[in-house]
């Protein structure tokens, strides 16, 4: 490793070190999701007013743009930390790449559902095959892909290696994803909130969107670590620091 | 309070997104931590047929 990555950042890479960082740290961020998600969803349900046009039909939206936003947040992730374990072949990187797809279609699922669901009584129509609910259809398959390739090898780290080179590729999707609603004529409609200049949503509605955008992120931070704690003891099964993990749980009655 | 789960109208299709969204991540943040407790299980099963079977090969050396 090179000399300027400090050392903390360097010993954070080892499983059995980020294997109780994670885990002390895994319950703070729950806590804090579920505050956030609880202060969004009463500011979405109950404070914000009804839209004009959609009723209180539109309230959907509070779990369908965070979900949309991590499914591409996510998949950025996976793809970095792909890259990284491709290049240098950290086991830690390979853990959080892979932990993070099954999250990644978690909520790439709840976006497809949602709006579905939000599609039914605004568009009259459950499914249609544009742009934008396609690419995000071609994002859960591309998700899907990478669990399944990285089950698909006897050897694990055989497996991430050949998902970590699906999941680089893949990123392709998310900028389509991102632009379908401006290049291609659709349905769905185009962004309310923007990072640059003024958001196309009323205050009311705007700040429980961010908080559940706070939430979901929170919300993924504390599976991720959860998911690649589980993922380092498999990796690691024939090691000390899991055998002293494996027998010192027994004595202390089983916690998950 | 009924006027707020009745949704104006929309309660169908409201409430169904959101049961979808705390289930769907509900299962998974259950799911690593039975696949852990089940691994450490397995880990510990191997460690205990590990030492019986050092036990059985150590012990004619001692008595033979």
């Amino acid at each position: 490793m090179s000399k300027w990555i400090p050392l903390w950042l360097h010993k954070l890479g080892s499983p059995p070190i980020f294997y109780r960082f994670a885990g002390t740290l895994r319950p703070w961020f729950l806590a804090l999701a579920l505050i956030a998600g609880a202060i969004g969803l009463y500011g979405g349900l109950v404070l914000a007013p009804a839209d004009y046009q959609q009723g209180d039909a539109y309230r959907i939206i509070f779990i369908h743009v965070p979900s949309a936003w991590m499914g591409l947040f996510i998949y950025g992730v996976m793809a970095v930390a792909s890259f990284i374990a491709l290049v240098w072949r950290i086991k830690l990187a390979e853990a959080v790449a892979m932990e993070s797809a099954p999250i990644g279609a978690a909520f790439t699922f709840i976006t497809l559902v949602t709006g579905s669901l939000w599609g039914k009584p605004m568009w009259g129509t459950w499914w249609t095959w544009d742009a934008r609910l396609t690419s995000e259809l071609v994002l859960l398959f591309l998700y899907l892909g990478v669990i399944g390739l990285y089950h698909a090898f006897e050897d694990r780290r055989q497996g991430a290696r050949a998902a970590a080179f699906l999941a680089i590729i893949g990123i392709i999707n998310v900028p389509i994803v991102h632009f379908s609603v401006n290049w291609w004529n659709t349905l769905h409609q185009g962004s309310t909130v923007r990072i640059l200049g003024p958001s196309k949503i009323s205050m009311d509605m705007l700040w429980p969107l961010l908080t559940m955008m706070v939430a979901t992120k929170l919300y993924y931070v504390a599976s991720l670590f959860g998911r690649v704690r589980a993922d380092l003891l498999e990796l690691e099964g024939g090691k000390d620091w899991v055998r002293r993990i494996a027998t010192g749980e027994q004595a202390t009655g089983e916690q998950a | 309070m009924s006027q707020f789960l009745a949704m104006g109208g929309y309660a169908a299709y409201v409430w169904p997104a959101y049961a979808v969204f705390f289930l769907v991540l509900l299962a998974d943040f259950i799911s690593p931590m039975l696949r852990r407790r089940r691994n450490l299980r397995e880990l510990r099963a191997r460690l205990a047929r590990q030492t019986a079977r050092q036990q059985r090969t150590a012990s004619p050396a001692v008595n033979p």
